[in-house]
């Protein structure tokens, strides 16, 4: 087991590695950083002494190899646009990302859970046929355009949350509302299918001829068992709520590191770039790893090699 | 007279046995019939749309942001209103269906075609060539779809083309992983083994025999990535990264509106996001039936 994760983590270092180096030969043939950095309007002396500066005119395989003696050392370079450590920005910001993604994935539990349960209590009523409505349509949705409807309905039309920001708890309801509908379908399927096959096993049949009832049945021995496959799921989810947090802080307006990971790779900002690439591979990569983890640990059926 | 008896009843044929089992289901019927209607709108969008949208001479900047059911000067009806700079909201959303479509088509056939490729390759050959494949999609499938797009957008410049091949390298991997899963399991069965006894050509087998049975789940995924890729192209589009201002995809007519929203001018955004959610919606519902009859095991 310990040996699974050692690999499993230096693989998602390999991947954070080999994703960022393609990211800056890619971004650094395709765009101009010190034209970046000047502006559009600056003229070529500028634009030159700020090659000059920022150790742009040296050759690429030499500048990679400077920023990895770098990074090995912790030290991320500094931004571009904002003049200061990359690390530190990254840092001020990630706060904001990862209570959004914790809040988005409670909103994901809250809704999807309950209606997956109603759904698999009642088959093929009409509580599943909305059930069954809801994933679809989520599914459907594009994130960006229930962000837009949301700011209309509860911003505009009704203004009871602000529009944008990340100032208050209020702040992140609708932003999480609309990061967690997206993982709603997959986590209310799961649910039904493993709860319904869970109520017709035998020992819920002996639960129920000792007498158990309604919620303690349901709690005490149907969900417990129909919930372990949604658990290792919902580690995976989360750490694609930090992809989706791109979209997500952009509708709304949050300093947190999905907008800056947009604006960078829009601005250039190549050293920004570079570590966001690493820490959103990591932390995508070690939530699967997490994922597997919990599988393993929650049933030993399962023996990863 | 007995010849009546004699004669077995003759089958429904194949072709349409399986189209009246796909249909069976509701969803399925219903997500069939939106899915013609809208293909048939885009593809008629010329014919039955007010206004060219393309065309700046037709737009009138005077009627701009006007509210659905307005009338231009010309007394022609705004159905669904219009954009800032005058352009039909109804006109815009058959055009942007086209591009979303054809964005939608195209990069999940071209992703189909590349990953299906390399995922029979990886199972059919084997050794160092499948250990760098799979090497890559794992590398692929451990970064988030937004980002990877997004960087190629951000080496690649903005337009839809670029867009199209973004999508292609961001989706291609998903395939390689299924074709060559279901590859590996088909590869040992006896018909392969049949083959190889007659000597038949290596490609021959590849494609001829071991390809046809790994095709159900290709179609299957590829029907989910037209509708995943049309969000894509919307949301890169909506990011300003798609199509150009002169030239709306839906995205990009939500984008234009995104700015007036908060002024109450909702239906710019409003009208092409309902659109868009029911193409999507339409190819969702058809793709589930289809994956529920091409591999019943796993419904």
């Amino acid at each position: 087991m310990l040996k699974y994760i050692l690999l499993r983590s230096l693989l998602a270092l390999a991947v954070a590695f080999t994703v960022s180096l393609a990211a800056f030969f890619l971004l650094n043939v395709a765009t101009d950083p010190a034209q970046a950095i000047a502006g559009e309007d600056a003229t070529q002396e500028v634009v030159d002494m700020i090659r000059a500066r920022y150790g742009l005119d040296q050759p690429l395989p030499v500048r990679y190899f400077e920023w990895l003696g770098g990074v090995l050392r912790g030290d991320f370079g500094e931004s571009y646009y904002w003049h200061k450590p990359v690390a530190e920005l990254v840092a001020e910001r990630a706060g904001v990302t990862i209570t959004l993604a914790l809040a988005a994935l409670s909103v994901t539990i809250l809704i999807a859970i309950p209606l997956g349960a109603l759904a698999a209590l009642n088959p093929n009523s009409w509580i599943d046929r909305m059930a069954l409505g809801v994933a679809v349509s989520a599914q459907a949705v594009p994130n960006f355009w229930l962000g837009l409807i949301m700011i209309i309905l509860f911003a505009v039309m009704i203004p009871i949350f602000p529009v944008s920001g990340d100032d208050t708890w209020r702040h992140f309801v609708l932003p999480a509302f609309v990061l967690g509908a997206s993982s709603v379908p997959a986590i209310m399927r799961l649910t039904r299918t493993g709860l319904i096959e869970v109520m017709g096993a035998d020992y819920i049949r002996t639960a129920r001829s000792k007498g158990f009832r309604g919620g303690a049945l349901l709690r005490r021995h149907a969900l417990r068992n129909a919930l372990l496959p949604v658990i290792s799921v919902l580690a995976v989810q989360l750490g694609q709520k930090f992809g989706g947090s791109v979209i997500t802080e952009s509708i709304f307006a949050i300093n947190g590191l999905g907008r800056l990971a947009l604006e960078s790779i829009l601005g250039a900002d190549i050293p920004t770039v570079q570590m966001l690439i690493f820490v959103f591979a990591i932390v995508f990569v070690a939530m699967n790893l997490l994922a597997d983890i919990i599988n393993a640990i929650l049933d030993p059926r399962i023996r990863i090699g | 007279m007995s010849n009546a008896d004699t004669t077995p009843i003759a089958p429904e044929p194949l072709a349409r046995q399986r189209i009246i089992q796909y249909l069976s289901a509701p969803g399925a019927a219903i997500g069939m019939t939106l899915l013609v209607v809208i293909v048939l709108l885009a593809v008629f969008a010329p014919l039955i749309s007010p206004q060219n949208p393309y065309d700046l001479m037709q737009l009138d900047i005077m009627d701009g942001r006007l509210p659905p059911g307005s009338e231009s000067y010309s007394g022609m009806p705004y159905y669904l209103g219009t954009d800032n700079q005058g352009r039909d909201i109804l006109s815009g959303i058959l055009y942007g269906l086209r591009t979303s479509l054809i964005v939608g088509v195209f990069s999940a056939i071209a992703a189909a075609l590349i990953g299906t490729t390399l995922g029979l390759l990886a199972a059919y050959v084997g050794g160092r060539t499948e250990s760098l494949l799979m090497r890559l999609v794992d590398l692929q499938l451990s970064f988030p779809t937004i980002l990877m797009a997004l960087m190629m957008l951000a080496v690649l410049g903005k337009g839809v083309q670029n867009v199209v091949i973004a999508l292609i390298i961001a989706e291609w991997a998903t395939y390689a992983r299924t074709v060559r899963g279901t590859a590996l399991v088909e590869r040992e069965k006896e018909y392969i083994e049949a083959a190889r006894c007659l000597r038949l050509p290596r490609w021959r087998i590849v494609f001829r025999h071991l390809l046809p049975n790994c095709l159900a789940p290709v179609i299957v995924i590829a029907t989910m990535q037209v509708a995943r890729a049309i969000g894509l192209e919307a949301t890169l589009s909506f990011l300003g990264l798609g199509a150009s201002v002169t030239e709306p995809s839906l995205g990009m007519l939500i984008s234009n509106g995104y700015q007036y929203l908060l002024s109450g001018y909702y239906w710019i955004s409003f009208f092409p996001g309902i659109a868009l959610l029911v193409t999507i919606v339409a190819i969702n519902l058809a793709g589930d039936r289809l994956r529920d009859i091409l591999n019943p095991r796993n419904i």
